[in-house]
């Protein structure tokens, strides 16, 4: 009899705030230890929280994202999560318990399998901890606070994905929501800004849900993937083995791909939660809800139909709108440029800049060439001047290196398209009079040979001849 | 001087008949005097003091001087005062000085009010006696063998021995009218929100709410102007427009219902304050208001539910002081949980680690439903009465504490005798409403009592009418301690 696997994932995104879910101080990453730190953050003694509206905008935003209005609760309420540790001030957590923010919504996904809904619990808005640095002290840790009191929107999903597959596919999804589509989160999971907690468990088809473990802090979608097999394997040997699963929080180990006890369930703390009496209930109005509505990022969607409606191939546009940023470039670089340019302007786009932004490592809007140059660039292939071949080849990774305009690329390096017929003439007639051979061979039928001439005249003009005038010439004189 | 009127030492400083640096220079030479005697300050920093009423010196020659600008007054140490030691009575904060100002500092220093000193206090305001403190008892100024109450006893005595013409206090269950009562002076409980929370160190953050003690209602009326003021910085501060609290003082008091509530003149109060209290709503009468019998049906369950919140929250509060970033760390340890133990076992005194450890118990699971969840509901009841009550008067009127002061150490061994000692001040604390207490006479052992009142929300200004109309017609809260 085969496994089932049960797997539900809690994900913590750190929402794009310039400061924090309850106090003014920056969420900048990177800084120095305990610069980014206030009174609240430090919890001096008489300090007192502010619930931040950006954070509980976007938390909205997200709630509008996954199901609409009704998920989301006009009523939440803070709660305080209670234990001991140093990176913790207060000793405790702010976070929601009994009322959450976001309730219900779903998530749609798309594996080999087909399209799926995975439902959501609940999302609700929290505070990170600090962190402990352990290394670096010698009989002593010590406590950096920049990260103390981040907002994060913590997403629950209920056990509805039943392979890594399906729960990378979420995870993946989620991210998109979120970083592209609504834009709360920068989505920057090296700094931990996208997070993954996930409960595996194993069953018999149709028998009760079997006892979970959760795998905390998974901050990559492969690490995610390694994690859920490697944990559903185990469960399953143990298992077959007539084992039983202890309920426990393990974590994933990339050195050695495997995962480990943290804490049984009896070790669990009793967090105490109680509603946050420095914090009234969280009121979101209709006014409120309707304003951020408003605000609301265009839908990755609306814009992919826009830019097929520019005549782009539903392909090229889905490329196009796989990011908001790659989305908002060529929206605007596409509008505004003639029909037949824009084609080949989606071309760079997805082509040569997109590789060079890869191997640079840089976001579109790093870009090196800018949308004006691509412009200036795509109008002289148009008008003739030079041809789509070397402006892909040689003059698109020239600006890319900041030799300057498409006119002086050109110009310096002599790019300027041949379009004179009595030049490409003389051309072809000493490439016809040099390859007797495939002459022979085209007009015994083998067309191959045609290509085979064509490149020998753009070789010997340096890929300056203008290819339409070539093919029309060599076929003349070919027939003739 | 020391026994003047803030009115009258606004006057005397801006027609310039004494400076701001002499009259501070009076009272910390009263301080030096007396404070060994009665242990109201545990901070006095002379310098900082007077150079504090230099500047305000400067602000009166240039007549810029607002009504509090050059009065000295002391703070409860419960304030963080930047710069200042803020110990909030505890060995936990021995060595904290704070690195910001609390709103209410910040609203004294805008004003020009000089700072006097941090006054002595029951450790973390879990008190009712000011037997608490680390820095040990406060005595009451009537009598020292006697305690001045709590946990505002040093804000009290201070103004009691005439060592501070003004002070602050906060009130999470009766901590500023039961030592005004005790230490035969007025003290102001303002309506929850009113006063920013901001930079006063939590006990009960659902019921602490900071406020004026002073000699007379017309006193507290200036420093609530002060003191009074919406604050971004704590989110249950209220946006309340600004108001002249003084403004009703000299209203007649013909037609005010007095609401007596027949629960707190039962079993409990003792016969000198039930007669004192008794003779102050005759008084009340022949001003004119109308005496209305009402009941407050729940205000029985308001001490257990108040020892359930009030604990529950601190617990949480109180957490914060780990050893880990300011104040108290053990010495010696062997490991993170060893540290934390040591340090909150040495940091914390008896009383705070009961408090902690009710407040635990009742947060823990399966006990929330049981005992947090219901005293909330109580609490709702509680409120409740009051809503019924305000519809047939317009104030409530009674004992404030069912005693005179006690000896320091009487009530010290038996918690449950302590905490009754709130058992009429506690319902507004619950129901978050205004109250406030003023002397009316003197009971056993020539000792003071106070005379409870109780407003609707934001009417203290009609609390300080019917206290200041009171107070014109009697001269109980001119008495003062003899022989000092």
């Amino acid at each position: 009899m085969p496994w089932e696997i049960v797997i539900g994932l809690e994900t913590h995104a750190q929402l794009s705030t310039a400061s924090k879910m309850f106090s003014g101080a920056s969420t900048a990453f990177g800084k120095p230890p305990n610069t980014q730190a206030s009174a609240v953050d430090i919890a001096l003694p008489g300090a007192l929280p502010v619930a931040n509206r950006g954070a509980v905008e976007r938390a909205i935003r997200f709630g509008l994202a996954v199901g609409g209005e009704k998920m989301i609760n006009r009523r939440s309420v803070f709660a305080r999560k209670n234990y001991f540790y140093p990176d913790l001030p207060k000793g405790y957590q702010i976070s929601q318990y009994e009322l959450p923010i976001v309730k219900g919504g779903e998530i749609r996904i798309l594996t080999k399998s087909g399209e799926k809904a995975i439902r959501l619990t609940r999302a609700h808005l929290e505070e990170d901890a600090g962190k402990s640095l352990h290394e670096d002290f010698q009989d002593m840790s010590g406590i950096d606070l920049n990260r103390a009191g981040t907002p994060l929107l913590e997403i629950v999903s209920e056990p509805d994905m039943g392979s890594a597959e399906e729960a990378v596919a979420y995870a993946k999804a989620l991210y998109f929501i979120i970083v592209e589509e609504i834009e709360i989160c920068d989505g920057n999971m090296q700094e931990g800004s996208f997070r993954c907690d996930a409960n595996v468990s194993v069953r018999r088809p149709g028998a009760p849900l079997g006892t979970r473990a959760e795998i905390k802090n998974l901050n990559s979608f492969r690490f995610l993937e390694r994690a859920i097999e490697f944990e559903a394997k185990r469960q399953i040997e143990i298992l077959e083995d007539g084992g039983r699963i202890v309920q426990e929080t393990r974590l994933y180990d990339s050195d050695k791909d495997e995962t480990r006890s943290l804490r049984i369930k009896e070790e669990a703390h009793d967090y105490r939660y109680f509603p946050d009496p420095d914090l009234p209930p969280l009121v979101v109005t209709e006014e409120w809800i309707g304003k951020i509505k408003k605000s609301m990022p265009e839908s990755l969607r609306v814009r992919r139909d826009r830019i097929v409606e520019l005549g782009l191939s539903i392909q090229q546009a889905n490329q196009l709108t796989a990011s908001r940023n790659t989305s908002t470039v060529a929206l605007s670089l596409l509008a505004d440029a003639p029909p037949k340019e824009r084609a080949m302007l989606a071309n760079w786009l997805l082509g040569p800049l997109s590789a060079k932004l890869n191997e640079e490592n840089l976001d579109i809007r790093q870009s090196k060439v800018s949308s004006d140059q691509l412009k200036a660039l795509s109008r002289r292939v148009s008008d003739g001047t030079v041809s789509s071949s070397s402006a892909t080849t040689v003059i698109l990774p020239a600006m890319w290196s900041g030799e300057g305009s498409p006119d002086e690329i050109i110009e310096k390096r002599g790019l300027r398209q041949l379009s004179d017929a009595g030049a490409i003439e003389k051309i072809v007639d000493q490439v016809l009079a040099a390859n007797a051979k495939q002459v022979e061979d085209y007009r015994a039928g083998k067309e191959k040979a045609f290509n085979s001439l064509v490149g020998q005249v753009m070789k010997a003009t340096q890929g300056k001849a203008n290819p339409a005038q070539v093919n029309e010439i060599l076929k003349r004189k070919l027939a003739g | 001087m020391l026994n003047a009127s803030l009115k009258e030492l606004s006057t005397a400083l801006t027609q310039k008949k004494i400076s701001s640096a002499e009259l501070t220079k009076l009272f910390l030479d009263r301080i030096s005097k007396l404070n060994g005697a009665f242990n109201a300050f545990i901070t006095v920093d002379a310098e900082k003091s007077l150079a504090q009423a230099r500047v305000a010196d400067e602000r009166i020659a240039k007549g810029a001087a607002l009504p509090l600008t050059g009065i000295p007054a002391a703070h409860k140490d419960i304030f963080a005062t930047k710069g200042w030691l803020t110990t909030c009575g505890s060995k936990m904060l021995g060595n904290f000085v704070s690195p910001y100002d609390a709103h209410v500092i910040e609203r004294f220093n805008a004003a020009g009010a000089v700072i006097l000193g941090k006054t002595n206090m029951d450790e973390f305001a879990m008190g009712s006696s000011s037997e608490t403190s680390f820095y040990g008892s406060v005595k009451n100024p009537w009598n020292p063998d006697f305690v001045p109450g709590g946990s505002s006893g040093g804000s009290a005595a201070a103004i009691a021995a005439r060592m501070a013409p003004a002070a602050t206090g906060t009130d999470t269950g009766g901590s500023i009218r039961q030592p005004a009562a005790l230490s035969g002076l007025s003290g102001l409980k303002p309506t929850y929100g009113l006063v920013s929370r901001y930079g006063m160190v939590a006990f009960a953050s659902s019921l602490d709410q900071g406020g004026p003690m002073a000699k007379s209602a017309e006193d507290l009326a200036m420093l609530l102007n002060v003191m009074a003021g919406f604050d971004a910085r704590d989110s249950t501060s209220i946006e309340h427009p600004a108001e002249n609290y003084a403004r009703d003082l000299d209203k007649p008091l013909s037609g005010l219902r007095i609401g007596v509530p027949k629960e707190h003149f039962g079993e409990g109060l003792s016969a000198d304050v039930g007669k004192s209290v008794e003779t102050a709503l005759k008084e009340l009468e022949r001003l004119g208001a109308k005496r209305v019998s009402i009941s407050l049906p729940n205000s029985g369950l308001s001490v257990p539910a108040y020892y359930v919140i009030a604990p529950a929250e601190a617990s949480s509060n109180l957490s914060r002081f780990d050893g880990v970033r300011y104040g108290h760390r053990a010495k010696e340890y062997r490991d993170l949980a060893d540290m934390y133990r040591k340090t909150r076992a040495e940091g914390f005194g008896a009383e705070v680690r009961r408090r902690i450890l009710i407040g635990t118990y009742v947060l823990s699971h399966g006990y929330y439903d049981a005992y947090y969840l219901k005293a909330q509901k109580i609490r709702r009841l509680i409120a409740d009465d009051f809503v019924e009550a305000f519809k047939r008067c317009d104030v409530v009127i009674g004992p404030t504490s069912p005693t005179v002061a006690f000896k320091i150490g009487a009530k010290a061994a038996d918690p449950v005798q302590m905490y009754l000692n709130d058992i009429y001040t506690i319902p507004a604390n619950l129901a978050g409403l205004p109250g406030m207490s003023i002397p009316c006479g003197f009971g056993a052992n020539s000792l003071p009592v106070g005379l409870h009142i109780v407003g609707e929300y934001f009417a203290e200004a009609k609390m300080l009418n019917v206290a200041h109309q009171y107070q014109l017609a009697t001269d109980w809260h001119r008495r003062e301690p003899a022989g000092i």
